[in-house]
């Protein structure tokens, strides 16, 4: 029994409901948010402080029945791998909150709480011990993500929130139907200690409903739109963050509770996974603006995590993991880069961007230091991580290795033309001489953000010999189940 | 209706509220002392806690009904008419859901349903509320007498009125594949379908629920189902469990039936009071799988998700009625751009009974369909499940519409004529009722363990 864990779940949560509650004025709710965020960071710190990483099992845990008849509980807890993942996401929400603060939002009273709402959410999915505690997490995710993205989007938010909606509440429901029928069956809703099952159409309305927020091709038809329509951090948080959490679930529930579907069914998932690869590299390759380069090249890096997670071995989950906090931090510099980059030049279209470099020496480092970590440059965090999922998946077969190579090539050839369509080249038609280089508070939001990716390229067995303890696959295959 | 008439509001809608709470209060008591059913009567009624959990709801169904309606521009003529009448019916309804006998069963049945059909044409100058009323009135006429014409079949072949002796009389005599009691079978499911409005027997419910005055609406979408449901599980699995594989299956089909329509119609309305009658529709399907389900589990489904159902269907419809005071005109999805932002406490209670109909998490409509799909599953139907969890997902469609009209679109797109007069001053007795049924939504959602208990102990009455 530890409080820590719902403390990180409930810290959020009522800081929203006090900013909703409390007649604060617009500064205040902001500064009240933030701080909030960087109390959530404070916590997390404390959590890992706590932790004991040479122990593999659940810690830091809380149980409560909820209903006993069905054998449902409230039960939350960390492994060493969620704990990180949490870290990533209490990083990126406090920096998101800082941009919008810092950017200002209408109806702040409504938007902070939602973004506070929405990172216990987050927090809630990689705590949760209990299936349908899982699911109620998932969903809560979606409420104050469908609201942030409809009210405070561009012009075409309504559409985009649709398809959004539609798409990820399709997977959740046969998530939904599969948590009925898999706990039923086993008699308890409890994902810690209650065996495995060996139904392929449970498994696969698991696996719908976590391809779908991923998202994995072919099922990515929502993620350009959202992605374009919503405002940057809301965009950072829906690929940085939102998008892991559907990883974790391949982890947590398809892979360690369905060993028998996951080796029956892995060669159609990888096969996905790699059309996802270098299909997304291609578009990224070929998207006309900002938005389109990260977003797609966030499908890209998607699939790549799959295939380490899917390769189901050591240096297969590590990486993937490792490359879970990676791109949830690059990807929400990215946005939130892309965001300044917006508001100076009022539009995200390559053929109008273009030398943004002269004169604004702290824009030019952050986007080529954080461009050069994601194309995987050697001594890079994220060279780590492709470099164990590519091992990794290499003892599964040489050819998935080879695709992932071949797309890590696609991955340099897109982010250097987004850096030089960017920085480099003659100044774009959009691009003013007026248009001031990053402010203070923008170094505020994104230095520590990159400070995090450089500490990991020196450093990434920080999480690498910290996520799973001696052996990954032996605890997905024993621990997890 | 001695009274001078400007007190007639005040004091019909005071003596009516403390009827109700009264009722509440009575009914909770009545729970806490009936530990072991027993008629009472010459046991004409069955006093168990499966009766007295649904006058609990029917009570609180009415007292929220009589905060939307107090402020509801009503002919100063009738005002006294219509909280006897809305007592009246309340008072059925709670006679008729501890029906033991054929007989209580019809009188209580004709009870509410006659205050009904007046309660519906009681504002004599809306247009379509005389309509709704005659419409209600033949129709459920005609259900009345299907449900009638099968007690009587049901009589004739058993010789029995109490459903205890139907049940024994049927078991004794070896009449379970007699014709006469299968077609009394199938009327009385036909006839209480009606009431339940589930499909195929739903035809009046859009043109009723729209016509009527909306507090009127709110009071039946609630009261009329949770009373139809409960009888029907009641009527089914004590006086012919031996049928219980010819009703399930045709419950099946009836629940499939009013999802697909129910859901499918809502998809195109553009009036709230029809989308939201489709809707009752379709989660008059939802509720039939549990009744299908003929367990234990499925009794505690549909006696717990009448609660929060109960709260989200009054709360909705008394949001509605607020916004057609405000607009002096039907309300349809258009004009409620932007009516979060003016209202936050109607627009985020609407909002939140959307999700609940939806069945989102944090309100108790998530636990509700879980209990259902988990009780669909126990009985072994895993398609009757995703038949559910498909439904679930059309309706997402019609109810994030709502929410999307609340808060997505500008004001600005609403293009109506300035209200005469400016807005109506807020009104405390509704906002006070949609308050509540947010509350009873948001934590029939955390507080799962004693409503189970409570709808678990119910349903033991009769499994």
């Amino acid at each position: 029994m530890h409080w820590l864990t719902t403390a990180l779940i409930l810290l959020p949560i009522g800081g929203a409901l006090l900013i909703w509650i409390l007649p604060l004025q617009p500064f205040a709710v902001g500064s009240t948010a933030l701080l909030v965020a960087l109390a959530e960071v404070a916590l997390w710190i404390d959590s890992v402080a706590r932790f004991d990483f040479s122990r593999p099992g659940l810690q830091l845990d809380q149980r409560t029945s909820w209903f006993s008849d069905l054998h449902v509980s409230y039960h939350v807890g960390l492994y060493g791998f969620s704990l990180w993942l949490v870290g990533m996401t209490v990083v990126v929400m406090a920096a998101a909150i800082g941009y919008a603060f810092w950017a200002g939002r209408d109806r702040p009273r409504a938007y902070y709480g939602l973004m506070l709402l929405l990172t216990g959410a987050l927090v809630g999915v990689f705590a949760a011990q209990d299936l349908l505690l899982f699911y109620v997490f998932w969903e809560a995710m979606l409420i104050p993500l469908y609201v942030l993205v409809g009210v405070w989007g561009g012009a075409g938010r309504l559409r985009a929130t649709l398809v959004f909606v539609i798409y990820t509440m399709a997977g959740s429901l046969l998530m939904l139907a599969s948590i009925i029928v898999l706990g039923l069956s086993q008699g308890t809703f409890d994902l810690v200690g209650s065996g495995t099952n060996g139904s392929d159409w449970i498994f696969l309305g698991f696996v719908a409903a976590f391809a779908v927020k991923a998202p994995l091709f072919p099922l990515h038809a929502w993620l350009p739109e959202a992605y374009r329509e919503s405002s940057p951090e809301v965009a950072a948080v829906l690929s940085g963050v939102v998008s892991k959490a559907a990883a974790y679930g391949f982890l947590r529930i398809a892979i360690s509770k369905f060993p028998g579907p996951t080796s029956d069914l892995r060669i159609p998932i990888l096969v996905l996974a790699g059309c996802g690869l270098i299909y997304g590299s291609l578009l990224a390759f070929r998207a006309p603006d900002v938005r389109g380069v990260i977003a797609y090249s966030s499908l890209a890096q998607l699939g790549l995590i799959t295939f380490g997670l899917f390769a189901v071995n050591d240096l297969g989950l590590n990486g993937a993991v490792l490359q879970m906090v990676n791109h949830g931090l690059i990807s929400a510099t990215l946005f939130l880069l892309a965001g300044g980059i917006e508001r100076r030049a009022a539009t995200g279209e390559l053929a109008r961007l273009g030398g943004m470099a002269r004169g604004r020496p702290a824009l030019a480092t952050v986007l080529m230091t954080t461009g050069i970590i994601a194309l995987a440059v050697p001594g890079s965090t994220a060279f780590a991580g492709e470099f164990a999922i590519l091992a990794g998946v290499f003892r599964t077969g040489w050819a998935w290795a080879v695709v992932g190579a071949v797309a890590i090539v696609l991955a340099a050839m897109y982010m250097l033309r987004l850096i030089s369509a960017v920085l480099h080249q003659s100044p774009g038609p959009s691009v003013s001489e007026a248009a001031l280089d990053l402010r203070p508070a923008e170094l505020g939001i994104l230095v520590p953000l990159v400070a995090c990716l450089l500490v990991l390229s020196a450093w990434p067995a920080a999480i690498t010999d910290r996520s799973f303890g001696p052996s990954p696959s032996g605890l997905v295959r024993e621990v997890l189940r | 209706m001695i009274l001078p008439r400007r007190w007639r509001r005040g004091f019909g809608a005071a003596v009516c509220a403390l009827g109700f709470a009264g009722a509440l209060v009575a009914a909770a008591l009545l729970y806490a002392n009936s530990a072991d059913g027993h008629g009472v009567i010459a046991a004409a009624i069955q006093r168990d806690r499966l009766g007295a959990l649904a006058q609990m709801i029917i009570a609180g169904a009415g007292l929220l009904a009589v905060g939307t309606s107090y402020s509801e521009p009503l002919p100063e003529d009738h005002v006294a008419e219509y909280y006897a009448l809305l007592a009246w019916a309340g008072a059925g309804m709670a006679f008729l859901t501890t029906a033991s006998t054929l007989m209580t069963l019809f009188l209580g049945l004709e009870w509410f349903s006659i205050s009904l059909y007046i309660l519906c044409a009681i504002d004599a100058q809306l247009a379509g509320s005389l309509e709704a009323g005659l419409k209600y009135l033949i129709i459920g006429g005609f259900g009345s007498a299907m449900l009638l014409f099968g007690s009587a079949l049901v009589y004739g072949a058993t010789g029995a009125l109490r459903f205890g002796e139907i049940a024994a009389a049927v078991q004794s005599q070896h009449l379970s594949h007699d014709a006469l009691l299968v077609a009394g079978l199938a009327l009385v499911i036909g006839g209480l379908g009606f009431k339940a409005s589930a499909a195929p027997f739903h035809m009046w419910t859009p043109d009723v629920y729209e016509g009527a005055p909306t507090p009127v609406t709110a009071f039946m979408s609630a009261a009329t189902k949770t009373v139809a449901l409960v009888l029907t599980l009641r009527i089914l699995v004590t006086a012919f469990p031996q049928e219980a594989r010819l009703w399930t299956v045709t419950v099946a089909v009836l629940a499939c039936a009013s999802l697909a329509i129910g859901n499918l119609a809502a998809l195109v309305q553009r009036s709230l009071k029809r989308m939201l009658a489709y809707s009752s529709i379709s989660h008059a399907g939802f509720m039939l799988i549990a009744v299908a389900a003929n367990n234990a589990l499925g009794g505690r489904a549909l006696l717990y998700y009448l609660i929060p159902y109960s709260a989200m269907s009054v709360g909705a419809f008394a949001v509605v009625a607020a916004r057609e005071r405000e607009l002096n005109a039907p309300v349809t999805v258009e004009s409620l751009a932007g009516f979060g932002w003016e209202r936050p406490l109607l627009g985020i209670s609407l909002a939140a009974f959307m999700l609940g109909f939806a069945g989102f998490p944090l309100t108790g409509g998530f636990v509700g369909k879980f209990y259902l799909f988990a009780a669909a599953y126990r009985h072994g139907w895993t398609w009757l499940v995703i038949v559910g969890v498909a439904a679930t997902a059309v309706s997402l469609y019609y109810y994030l519409g709502v929410v999307r009209a609340l808060f997505m679109r500008p004001t600005e797109e609403l293009q109506l004529a300035a209200v005469v007069g400016g807005s109506p001053p807020p009104e405390r007795l509704l906002q006070a009722a949609v308050a509540a049924a947010l509350v009873v939504t948001v934590g029939s959602f955390f507080a799962v363990q004693p409503l189970i208990d409570g709808a678990k102990h119910a349903a033991g009455a009769i499994f």
